[in-house]
């Protein structure tokens, strides 16, 4: 067993329980049925890949948003989190939650409260390397949205 | 006793002074997060000893001049510093001619400069250009566009389950190309595997069939002797001094004096011209007909200063050493479950890299969480995509070693390797 005294404070930031549990039990995790959107993106620097696929109803409305593909403990929790977070909303509020989490992982002023499990991937700012690896699911996202309008 | 307890008792541990060596490295005696360092990312990097970084410092502090121009004193003094590390990468390479050694950026440029002279030269549409599967990129991605430009073939020698190569594979490949395969290049020592392959066996196959042999060293001479007098089939040779205690940005292409002779210039301009007339140039000599430009000698010097360094502890001791604490590491973290190895079984061809996988932890949250300790490792594809997806993983991690690591920087790290596993589990 681990050490007590071994304890490491800014892993345990890193790692919070709620990491850990969505990297264990992901939310939206598969292929999603009939999607409207699929986009994949690729870190080549680690091998972390996420497939993003989305249902758009009326044109507007986030009324589907699953995820597939393999990586990180940091990227796979951040991939489960943004489903959670994004599905159900306005296309404009989604953009605006992306931008709004990419601020706060960039450590610049970051224009909306983020809160719930998505706060616990702050810790990620203390080990710079791994911050693209929780971006990559959101990059992903908006990569997708993109061609919504084309 | 277990398999490690049985190891550590080697004689090598007792006999070696790496504790001693360590002293020379400032940088081995860093805090990271307020853990002391403990670098076991050896394969990308060694770390530069003290005389190194003197010898730098006094070609800029004392000696600087452009060299190959002056006359005056200063350039005639590094010119000769320069030309004597030329000789003594030479000598430490068991070769008698030093124009064969031609200083480069690294075994990128090495091999990029065979590809772009010699192998455009050479291979031309329907021709062979042979690989193994276990290249880095830089050995791989160069041949690869060279067949496709010249709509030649490249074909890749692939592996075994125990990490090596089986030649009867090679001579298939061989055979099937009805004397059109131009080029074998291959690694000696694998970056990612530690697989230290058979070069003269290998060479001396492709020979049988006219092959040219080019082997990418810049593991193999980092941790192993390497005298090319054992290697008479073999044609070019990259190496890099980063990999073995000298500074970034300076490396060697070798090649056999009558290939190099034959082949045309790679970059133009500089140290690389005899006479310009308004027509036509004349190349310079070899090894200068390939150092276009001013050439980098302040770090060609501290490479020759690298060299010394090595010759002094004596190649065939570092690798004694790190095969005994390569085999240790192995033992420790086979102690842990869940722990998978991707090296060959039989510790004579394997190096001092060893990658490994751990069950329910992916490799870049255990670098991390070895990081957290101030344990340096790496994880990734390591520049070898092809032989990640051939092996059927994303990443792996990679510990490598050299001279200074201690077996008690070992123990630690199996010790939070363990931890990760029971902290991801």
């Amino acid at each position: 067993m681990m050490n007590p005294g071994d304890k490491n404070i800014a892993l345990d930031a890193l790692y919070r329980e709620v990491i850990l549990d969505h990297h264990r039990h992901p939310r939206n995790f598969g292929k999603l049925a009939g999607a409207d959107i699929t986009e994949e993106g690729y870190n080549p620097l680690c091998g972390d890949r996420v497939e993003i696929a989305v249902k758009i109803s009326d044109g507007k409305v986030l009324a589907g948003c699953n995820f597939t593909g393999e990586g990180c403990s940091i990227c796979m929790a951040s991939a489960s989190m943004m489903t959670e977070e994004v599905l159900g909303k306005p296309l404009s509020e989604v953009q605006e939650t992306i931008d709004g989490f990419r601020a706060l992982m960039k450590g610049e002023e970051c224009p909306l409260a983020v809160e719930g499990d998505l706060e616990s991937l702050v810790g990620v700012r203390n080990f710079p390397v791994r911050i693209k690896c929780a971006l990559l699911p959101w990059t992903t996202l908006h990569n997708g949205l993109l061609k919504v309008n084309r | 006793m277990s398999p490690a307890q049985k190891l550590i008792q080697q004689s090598v541990f007792t006999e070696f002074p790496a504790a001693r060596y360590r002293a020379d490295f400032p940088i081995l005696f860093r805090q990271i997060r307020g853990k002391p360092l403990i670098y076991l990312d050896n394969g990308a990097t060694t770390q530069k000893p003290l005389q190194v970084i003197q010898a730098q410092s006094r070609v800029y502090l004392e000696q600087n001049a452009n060299v190959h121009r002056g006359v005056h004193w200063l350039s005639q003094e590094t010119t000769d510093a320069y030309e004597k590390s030329r000789r003594k990468i030479a000598r430490h390479i068991g070769v008698k001619d030093d124009a064969e050694v031609i200083f480069t950026r690294g075994t990128t440029e090495s091999i990029n400069l065979v590809m772009l002279t010699w192998g455009k030269a050479n291979v031309q549409a329907a021709d062979t250009v042979v690989v193994t599967r276990m290249e880095h990129h830089s050995n791989f991605v160069p041949w690869q566009s060279l067949c496709l430009e010249k709509n030649a073939n490249f074909k890749i020698w692939e592996i075994e389950s125990d990490f090596t190569l089986n030649l009867n594979k090679l001579e298939d490949i061989l055979k099937a190309g009805n004397g059109k395969v131009k080029m074998l290049a291959f690694t000696a020592m694998s970056n990612v595997l530690g697989t230290i392959t058979p070069v003269p066996e290998i060479s001396a196959l492709a020979k049988k069939y006219g092959v040219t042999v080019l082997v990418d060293a810049a593991q193999a001479m980092a941790h192993l002797q390497v005298n090319l007098k054992d290697w008479p089939d073999v044609d070019f040779v990259a190496f890099s001094a980063h990999k073995m205690c000298g500074p970034t940005g300076i490396g060697v292409l070798w090649g056999r004096r009558k290939l190099l002779e034959a082949m045309p210039p790679y970059q133009f301009g500089g140290d690389m011209i005899l006479q310009v007339g308004d027509e036509k140039t004349t190349w310079n000599e070899l090894p200068w007909k390939f150092e276009a430009g001013t050439p980098n000698y302040g770090d060609s010097i501290a490479f020759g200063a690298a060299l010394d360094y090595l010759g002094e502890i004596g190649m065939e001791r570092i690798h004694a050493y790190e095969t005994a604490l390569v085999q240790y590491a192995k033992a420790r973290l086979l102690e842990i479950p869940g722990i998978q190895i991707l090296a060959p079984t039989n510790p004579e061809v394997h190096g001092g890299v060893l990658s490994f996988t751990a069950e329910k932890v992916h490799p870049h949250d255990l670098a991390t969480f070895l990081d957290a300790e101030g344990i340096a490792i790496r994880a990734g594809h390591h520049c070898a995509q092809p032989l990640m997806k051939k092996m059927g993983v994303i990443a792996t991690n990679r510990a490598s070693f050299y001279f200074y690591n201690l077996p008690s920087e070992v123990d630690r790290f199996a010790e939070v390797v363990k931890n990760a596993t029971e902290y991801f589990g």
